[in-house]
């Protein structure tokens, strides 16, 4: 327990201390930028390893959520003269609420079907944001009011990236804390078996929905962050293929690892930028990686390196 | 009536679509416990390749055989490269690999050819028949008789030949059938190349009708699959029956209701059908043992 | 007294009556053993019993209350737990944690102050592990505790999974094949623990196919045989009744349990 105590400790403060170093090397605004990246697709990451590496259970759409962080900012101020803040709140209350709907009938099924149960859904969802575009501007998008806290106006990459990283501070420790509680318990535990759970009293199915919903609330509130940070949106962040991105950074990172969630999105973030030069290719990698690291890093790159640590030490 | 009729008929012609692509879904299914999201991909290079090979001045039928090919080198590449190294995985990490595989063909597809819209010829002209009052497009004829080929042949490779017996024994049983010394890994490269011919062909008989572009798999990959859940997953039968309803469900769908959620219908179907008959119409109930 | 009562159970699957009319009662302190020849349906009858499987027909009692087609969850909040023929234990968590995740319902289980790790929450922690940390010295397995489940050799998991179903305070412990594949030492082990469990108040019903086992430590016993019951009474009446004889121990067993 002790040192249970000390490891999450030990991974905030590490996350803290880079979090504060980087800077000092960064070159350019631009880095800062792809940083903030990093640390927003880390937030949404983190919440879908609860659901996935914790719970067991694969979400396939969950883009939609991260989708309807970014578009309740950007509608709220809009459309409703709802502060951004309040929008942003809402933003998650919505996802909850629709995560707690949509979960309650979808989680009963099991693996693929579960799989393309929430694909269908995800898709559906980027289509209804295509679709309405009276109110969220079809597929061109729409722009972001900047947020504002207290008469501060949110803007700046330099700006972004503090405050991105502080939101992947606080979502790390939260999502540290539920390791070794009886939630966190009850979520692993039904990704073992789910009917050895329910017979010491488990109630699976409302742990599932829980596990859902916290990873929706995260989704989204990463999905309103990155709106804030572009200052705009398209119905891409709430599509497919970023769902398929979402998931590829937990799984290349290590499923049940949140430290595996920040070390995907870092890698699955800054490949592709530092591979822009085949701006053309960004499909065909993406694809790529995926295969790949499903058919060779099944374990995640975390895992599979703490595991070769722990052998090493061994020996 | 002629309304009525209008419908029936293009639902039938989208749904003979949808039965090949759950079709080919089921044919891997069966042989691997894959689900093949890539199965769309096949679709759309069965549409693209014969559109591009017949503008470069390639005869018709020549260029639709060529697609065939390609179609089934990439459903085997797929096979040797993407599912047989990660066996043993997941069915959740290999759907995962069959969405990155399709994301890869998607990409390839747009760099090879491009992000435009194309369309082929009708096979026979492009002027609509008059039934009872209904315009048919000419092509609706070649979608349901291509469809009902390929049903057909496919029935017959798998009743009236060695080989064919060989994929459905493996459907049944994959232990039992590697013990009576069927090489599984053969019949699933057979059902991963298959199911590719058939995704092309069906990619090929309707694309003078709804056009194709490099994205268009992933809209049919989930329509192909929600068929297949309908008819019940792993049953041929069932499969092509799924599709001709859902076919039909949107085609009425979207001509008495809306047509701006056309694709929801269609979910929205599978979503229940889930819920209240996981085995889908024509599938069996598995308990499963603890 | 009687806490747990099945009556008339039945359930078929495409068309195959895996238990048929199947009826028993057990009270607190008592062990009953069911017994049968593989596919007899003792396990689907568990698999009743403990809500995994919905009966076709028949109800079942838990403490004078109807609990027909509750789920297991529900069953196990009143007193209603097991373990399984092959082995369900949490692979990826530790022994202790599996020991814990079997105080579930005795602990509070509120969302928020989980995620915010309040002291309540530390605490809590804290005398759950403790408890879990006793029951495994009590199964014998206290030096293993921070190992992962996965990685314990199969008679450790099998007392692993009565640790676990013990440490939800169960009135009625269900349990399958505990000695299946476990050496005479451990057998010796584990008859002993089921011997305390029941002292201590527990009602317990057991599938066992080690008759030396069933026939020392059982009260009652239930024959099955192709889903329907065969016949039922002490391990005496039943190793005399000629029909379980004939029909179920054969020649081989009859000597076997005369030995015992």
């Amino acid at each position: 327990m002790g040192a249970l105590l000390n490891q999450r400790f030990l991974i905030l403060a590490m996350l803290a201390v880079v979090i504060a170093v980087l800077p000092f090397v960064f070159p350019s605004s631009y880095y800062f930028r792809v940083a903030s990246l990093v640390w927003v697709s880390a937030l949404a990451a983190i919440g879908l390893n609860i659901l996935m590496g914790q719970a067991g259970q694969v979400s396939l759409g969950h883009a939609a959520f991260f989708g309807i962080g970014a578009y309740s900012v950007a509608i709220g101020p809009t459309h409703l003269g709802i502060p951004s803040w309040a929008a942003l709140l809402i933003g998650a209350a919505l996802s909850a609420v629709l995560a707690y709907l949509v979960g309650r009938p979808i989680l009963r099924l099991k693996g693929q079907y579960l799989a393309i149960a929430t694909l269908g859904l995800g898709v559906r969802g980027a289509l209804v944001i295509s679709t309405e575009s009276g109110w969220t501007g079809g597929p061109d998008g729409m722009p972001v009011e900047r947020l504002t806290l207290f008469g501060w106006r949110v803007s700046g990459s330099y700006t972004w990236y503090w405050v991105t990283g502080a939101l992947l501070l606080v979502g790390t420790w939260i999502a540290l804390n539920l390791d070794e509680t009886p939630t966190g318990r009850a979520f692993r535990a039904l990704h073992d078996s789910e009917v050895a759970a329910q017979v010491v009293g488990v109630d699976v199915a409302r742990f599932k929905l829980q596990a859902f919903v916290i990873a929706a609330v995260y989704g989204s509130i990463a999905g309103s962050a990155l709106a804030f940070m572009n200052g705009f949106i398209n119905p891409d962040q709430a599509g497919f293929l970023h769902s398929v991105e979402l998931v590829t950074i937990v799984v290349l990172g290590g499923l049940g690892s949140v430290v595996g969630s920040i070390v995907g999105a870092a890698v699955l973030v800054t490949l592709p930028q530092a591979l822009t030069v085949f701006q053309e290719y960004e499909h065909l990698l993406l694809g790529l990686i995926i295969i790949v690291s499903m058919i060779f890093m099944r374990n995640g790159i975390v895992p599979s390196l703490s595991g070769l640590f722990h052998r090493k030490a061994r020996t | 009536m002629a309304e009525f009729l209008q419908f029936l008929i293009s639902g039938l012609t989208v749904g003979a679509v949808y039965a090949l692509v759950a079709l080919g879904f089921t044919l891997i299914y069966n042989a691997s416990g894959v689900v093949n999201f890539a199965q769309g991909e096949f679709v759309m290079l069965g549409g693209m390749v014969t559109v591009f090979a017949s503008a470069a001045g390639v005869p018709l039928v020549l260029a639709a055989f060529i697609a065939v090919v390609v179609a089934i080198v990439i459903g085997l590449l797929l096979h040797r490269l993407a599912i047989e190294p990660a066996r043993g995985a997941s069915a959740v990490t290999l759907i995962i690999i069959t969405i990155g595989a399709s994301i890869l063909f998607r990409g390839i597809a747009a760099i090879i050819f491009d992000k435009q819209f194309h369309k082929l010829p009708g096979f026979t002209g492009e002027t609509p028949i008059n039934i009872l009052g209904a315009a048919v497009q000419p092509q609706s004829f070649w979608v349901l008789g291509g469809a009902a080929v390929v049903v057909v042949a496919l029935y017959v490779f798998l009743e009236h030949t060695i080989l064919g017996k060989a994929v459905l024994a493996t459907a049944a049983n994959r232990l039992a059938a590697r013990l009576v010394g069927i090489n599984t890994t053969t019949i699933m490269a057979i059902a991963f190349g298959g199911s590719a011919a058939i995704g092309a062909i069906a990619g090929i008989l309707v694309t003078p009708i709804t056009l194709t572009s490099y994205d268009v798999g992933t809209l049919l990959a989930l329509k192909g699959f929600a068929a297949a859940m309908l008819g019940g997953m792993g049953n041929p039968v069932g499969a092509v029956i799924g599709g001709l309803l859902l076919g039909l469900l949107e085609a009425f769908g979207a001509g008495y209701l809306s047509s701006t959620y056309k694709d929801a219908f269609a979910f929205l179907v599978i979503l229940i059908v889930l819920f209240v008959a996981p085995q889908g119409l024509f599938g069996r109930r598995v308990v499963e043992r603890v | 007294m009687t806490i747990l009562k099945a009556t008339d159970i039945g359930i078929s699957f495409g068309g195959v009556k895996a238990v048929d009319g199947v009826s028993f009662s057990v009270s607190p302190g008592q062990i009953l053993s069911i017994i049968g020849p593989n596919g007899a349906g003792k396990t689907t009858l568990f698999n009743i019993v403990s809500g995994i499987y919905a009966a076709s027909r028949g109800t079942i009692h838990l403490a004078d209350e109807n609990v027909t087609d509750l789920s297991p969850h529900k069953l196990a909040a009143r007193g209603l737990s097991r373990t399984f023929q092959n082995l369900q234990i949490f692979q990826r968590m530790t022994a202790c944690e599996n020991v814990m995740v079997g105080r579930h319902l005795r602990e509070k289980c509120s969302l928020l102050p989980a995620l915010f790790r309040t002291p309540s929450v530390t605490r809590q922690n804290r005398e759950t592990r403790a408890a879990a940390l006793d029951l495994l010295a009590y199964v014998g397995l206290k030096d293993v505790a921070d190992v992962p489940a996965g990685s314990l050799p199969y008679g450790a998991c099998k007392r692993l999974e009565i640790a676990r179903a013990l440490a939800a305070e169960p009135r009625v412990l269900l349990l399958d094949e505990p000695a299946a594949g476990c050496n005479a030492v451990e057998t010796e082990e584990i008859d002993h623990l089921i011997r305390q469990v029941a002292d201590r108040g527990v009602a317990v019903v057991l599938v066992e196919h080690d008759m030396k086992l069933v026939m020392k430590i059982s009260d009652r016993i239930l024959v099955l045989e192709r889903g329907r019951p065969l016949a039922e009474g002490t391990p005496r009446e039943v190793r005399d009744n000629p029909k379980v004889l004939e029909a179920y121990l054969g020649q081989h067993g009859a000597r076997e349990a005369a030995r015992a």
